[in-house]
């Protein structure tokens, strides 16, 4: 037997990056326990509808774990507290409480502005990506497999790396709005493998210089990036990109 | 210039002006010991680094540490502030592997630099810079060992450094590990390596510190004994 739940959900409401911004509650009746987060959404959304009222915006795509759009910082969580490592669509009503105040936040951060409500422009990211995420090299035709040889460790790291989705919820959960964790693990995904070497030196100045003109914080190392990434991204990376960055800065 | 443009730059910054100043204070440290065991040894020491250049310049070469290590974390905070939005989490939960240190380093060096303050005036200023400005003072600038006497018989400043010890021990908990990541010397295993050596560093660097202190209050260190 499915229980049902009663609980308050605050969420936030603002009309653009510049306008101020304000609470709004409603209570919500009766929702199974095993409706996801963005599905409680959904219902509260057709019951504002209903009212008359203007829906609450929030992103979201796949609501498979993977796309990395949905970003809802909830009571005081990125993605809330999650069964394991895992994005805001696969959030749970069963973590929740009869009679809970849910408290619905979008990612804060100066590099996020909000677009509305619970929306925020992440393109920041994107452009952190172009100025230097790939490997500019022919690939030609595939190779064979053995033609580079790459230790499994590597290339096991390398993967882990190359699973964030680059949510934000590291520059959300950051007090000083800093965007490492999701720089070092992209060029971590690049500078673990052979591939990637010719242009590690390069990638690390550019990428960083990109992140730091557009207004991210300086990481201090407080580790809250790590505790909240949904695909459990290490500051083990924060160190690497470091070594590379500084080892790039004293070769030129 | 990329140490001053770039976050990374600055942050080596940080852990480089850190480390150095952990190492002032292993100095410092041993130092201080002799003080325990002999009056004389101590006065020694205080001599050799009294108004002489080479103590001098090291003193200058100090203070720019200090202050460039300062400046800069301000700076940082600043630009860390605004890179954060002006606005705030209504509700915030701190994941359990964040320190609270880790969050609270700029209070705490804050504390710290009050410390100094404090501890400058207690001691350099009655024995370098009295010897340099050629000032009157109740015991010569070189008797180091009397000044901690007559300091630390005061409970008000055994208090207070006591305070002052611990707010470097917990500044230092982060930095010390935090200084290593920075360098980009860190890694999966060696965090809970740098983690541990910190600790168990900072931790014997501050009870050598708190004996002094204390042994000179309660009036137990054997050289008390041996000028009784």
């Amino acid at each position: 037997m499915v229980k049902n739940i009663s609980f308050t959900i605050k969420y936030w409401k603002q009309n653009g990056p510049k306008e101020q911004g304000h609470f709004d509650t409603h209570e919500m009746k009766n929702i199974p326990e095993d409706t996801s987060f963005l599905e409680m959404l959904d219902i509260l959304n057709e019951e504002l509808i209903e009212a008359g009222q203007e829906p609450f915006v929030f992103d979201h795509d796949c609501r498979e774990g993977i796309c990395g759009m949905c970003s809802l910082y909830i009571n005081g969580t990125p993605h809330g507290k999650t069964e394991r490592g895992a994005t805001t669509c696969q959030l749970y009503m069963r973590r929740f409480n009869e009679g809970d105040v849910i408290t619905v936040e979008p990612w804060r951060s100066a590099g996020f502005p909000v677009i509305k409500d619970c929306m925020v422009d992440r393109s920041a990211f994107d452009k952190i990506i172009q100025a230097g995420g790939y490997t500019s090299i022919r690939t030609g035709q595939a190779q064979d497999a053995n033609a580079i040889l790459i230790p499994k460790g590597n290339a096991d790291e390398a993967m882990d790396c190359a699973t964030c989705i680059g949510c934000g919820a590291c520059v959300a959960a950051c007090k000083n709005g800093s965007a490492m964790l999701f720089v070092s693990s992209k060029v971590s995904q690049l500078a673990l493998l052979p591939q990637g070497r010719p242009e590690a030196a390069k990638r690390a100045k550019a990428m960083v210089a990109k992140m730091d003109e557009l207004g991210f914080g300086n990481c201090t190392n407080t580790r809250a990036c790590e505790a909240v990434c949904p695909k459990s991204e290490s500051i083990a990376n924060i160190a690497r990109l470091n070594r590379e960055f500084i080892k790039a800065k004293l070769a030129d | 210039m990329w140490l001053i443009n770039s976050s990374i730059g600055r942050k080596l910054v940080m852990s480089i002006t850190g480390v150095a100043l952990i190492l002032f204070m292993t100095f410092h440290c041993c130092m201080n010991v002799a003080a325990i065991f002999s009056g004389k040894a101590y006065n020694t020491i205080c001599e050799l680094l009294g108004a002489n250049w080479y103590a001098v310049v090291a003193t200058i070469g100090l203070a720019a540490l200090a202050v460039c290590h300062i400046v800069y974390a301000f700076i940082l905070t600043a630009q860390n502030r605004s890179a954060r939005g002006s606005e705030r989490y209504a509700v915030t939960a701190k994941p359990e592997k964040v320190e609270w240190a880790s969050q609270n380093m700029l209070v705490l060096g804050l504390i710290v630099v009050l410390g100094i303050g404090l501890h400058l005036f207690n001691f350099w200023y009655k024995m370098m810079f009295a010897e340099l400005a050629g000032m009157q003072t109740a015991l010569a600038p070189s008797d180091g060992f009397g000044l901690i006497k007559a300091t630390f018989s005061n409970p008000v400043y055994v208090v207070l450094y006591i305070i002052w010890l611990v707010a470097i021990w917990f500044h230092l908990s982060h930095g010390f590990w935090s200084a290593m990541q920075t360098l980009g010397i860190n890694g999966k295993v060696w965090f809970n390596r740098w983690k541990a050596i910190g600790i168990v560093y900072v931790t014997v660097l501050m009870l050598a510190f708190v004996a002094v202190v204390l042994a000179f209050y309660f009036g137990l260190a054997p050289s008390l004994c041996a000028a009784a």
